[in-house]
């Protein structure tokens, strides 16, 4: 087994995006992600790949569906306000059916907002990356090899589903450094992409990357083929980490770092033999749905901790169908709750 | 082990990350679970700096360590900011030479060294970090102790780690310091 290091998230994340293959990478330095851009500018030529920090977030992620059209695995990486500039790009990506990974590493907002770890940008992650009727994979890692590992399940999707992926991280995962063991390199064979517009020597029709169809049947056709990848993806592809849920009588939902300040608290509550557990959604879209919908049929009541003023809460309770309260605690702005502000929720929430 | 849960704290440039780093990779290389977290963002030019680390037998939940059971104060302003959330039974490192203060708590165990002064003493300039590990380790991390989780033995190794190889010539001086510490 390879040896286990200790690496910061966002170097980890850029680390296993080389080792799954990905070789062109597209960049614009912001805080608390930068690392990661400073990594790979460190790291591709050594691989023979392409760093290229560009004028601008929109730039890069336009790069990034200009490699991405020609089928090879490329990624941008930024955070919140950076993220919004790439909006257009992510849309005109999924519009064009191009597989790509974007990591956002979140920081507190609305605007410049700050640079402490947030997760207010789950619905632009999950539901309004950009405008028009489509959706991205999200990956939310919770630990620093979660980031390793689900950099190269992102990949894999994109590629399968021809859409881009993202990993929703935060300031607090991409700065702290954790034990990882990374994959060998060259693991996995690349994909074929008979689509791609490259090179082919005249010896097939013309491939042409594009979102523009201004035949409303024909754009309608296309949003509902895209759409039945959809259901599959939902139907298959929902992640989630069970945690004491079985005899639980609350049950508290939360993803990436506040899972992990949920983890503490419900490790606590136990140590008291309160009968609380987790369920940490590993998937944002698709929305692990049948674990929460499963979960709500024996538990009493569920509590989410977002550190946002509350976004994801709106998913449990659609996911449960209202059958059970579904109650919410978060902190925002950069602040991360304590494992103590959680466990005096959960405290208050057991008495009710 | 018992949880240990420090937070190292003072001036950017002070080398209170890199205290951290070389805990962290203590606990590494002792197969336990860790985690390191530094703060970051305008505090590190030139005003505070500080880090969680994290070692236990178990998975680490959250790895902002907001009540250390350990304290590394290199400043006063850190000695300020952390020492009302250390927890009763904990222990805090003071350099006594930039902070000219007594701890007003009786439930912590206080060590005063004053790291710097001797670091400039021994020829050791700019490692009164490496002088207060020393102790750390002595106090807390190797030997019996209930948060004791690694050996002087491991504890150089993760040094090594630590030290980047174009700086190889500051081993045996971050060695020096250690041994410093541990003896006083």
């Amino acid at each position: 087994m390879a040896e286990k290091v200790l690496m910061k998230g966002n170097e980890a994340l850029a680390e296993a995006a080389i080792r799954a293959g990905c070789h062109h990478f597209f960049g614009y330095p912001i805080t608390p992600q930068t690392e990661l851009a400073a990594y790979m500018a460190k790291r591709m030529p050594q691989v023979g790949g392409t760093y290229l920090q560009a004028e601008s977030e929109l730039a890069a992620i336009n790069m990034v569906l200009g490699a991405a059209s020609a089928g090879v695995r490329a990624m941008t990486s930024s955070s919140s306000p950076g993220v919004s500039l790439k909006g257009e790009g992510i849309s005109y990506m999924a519009g064009s059916d191009l597989p790509a990974l974007i990591i956002n590493v979140q920081r507190g907002g609305p605007g410049l907002g700050g640079i402490q770890p947030s997760q207010a940008d789950y619905w632009q992650a999950t539901k309004a990356g950009g405008h028009g009727d489509f959706q991205v994979l999200v990956f939310a890692p919770s630990t620093v090899q979660e980031m390793v590992d689900l950099v190269s399940d992102a990949f894999d999707a994109a590629d399968k589903y021809r859409m881009p992926a993202m990993i929703l991280a935060d300031g607090m995962l991409g700065q702290m450094m954790e034990p990882v063991i990374l994959p060998e390199a060259g693991e996995k064979q690349p994909v074929e992409k008979p689509w791609a517009a490259n090179g082919h020597q005249n010896k097939r029709p013309h491939n042409v990357i594009n979102s523009l169809y201004l035949t409303p049947e024909k754009l309608e056709d296309l949003v509902l083929e895209r759409y039945e990848r959809y259901k599959v993806i939902e139907a298959t592809e929902q992640r989630a980490e069970e945690y004491l849920v079985e005899d639980a009588e609350l049950v508290v939902v939360a993803y990436g770092a506040s899972a992990r300040v949920a983890r503490s608290a419900v490790n606590k509550a136990r140590e008291q033999g309160k009968k609380v557990g987790l369920i940490r959604p590993i998937t944002l879209w698709p929305f692990p749905k049948d674990t929460l919908k499963a979960a709500a049929s024996h538990v009493g009541k569920m509590l989410t901790v977002e550190m946002s003023m509350g976004q994801m809460v709106d998913d449990v309770r659609l996911a449960v169908e209202c059958k059970i309260p579904v109650h919410f605690f978060g902190r925002t702005g950069g602040i991360i709750p304590t494992p103590a502000e959680v466990l005096g929720e959960i405290d208050r929430l057991l008495e009710e | 082990m018992k949880d240990l849960n420090i937070v190292f704290a003072g001036f950017g440039g002070q080398g209170v990350l890199f205290a951290g780093k070389v805990t962290a990779y203590a606990g590494l290389l002792s197969g336990k679970e860790l985690s390191w977290l530094p703060s970051y963002g305008p505090e590190m030019r030139g005003g505070t700096a500080n880090c969680s680390v994290c070692v236990s037998d178990a998975p680490i939940g959250s790895p902002l360590v907001t009540a250390p059971n350990v304290l590394v104060a290199m400043n006063l302003p850190s000695l300020d900011k952390f020492i009302d959330a250390v927890e009763p039974g904990g222990v805090v490192l003071i350099d006594s030479t930039l902070i000219d203060k007594k701890v007003e708590r009786d439930d912590v165990t206080v060590y005063y060294l004053p790291a710097t002064a001797l670091s400039e003493e021994k020829g050791l300039r700019g490692l009164a970090n490496m002088i207060l590990i020393g102790k750390l380790f002595a106090a807390v991390c190797c030997g019996e102790g209930e948060r004791a989780f690694c050996s002087w033995e491991t504890l150089d190794r993760a040094l090594q780690k630590c030290v980047p190889a174009r700086k190889a010539e500051m081993l045996a001086y971050n060695r020096q310091a250690i041994q410093l510490g541990a003896t006083l």
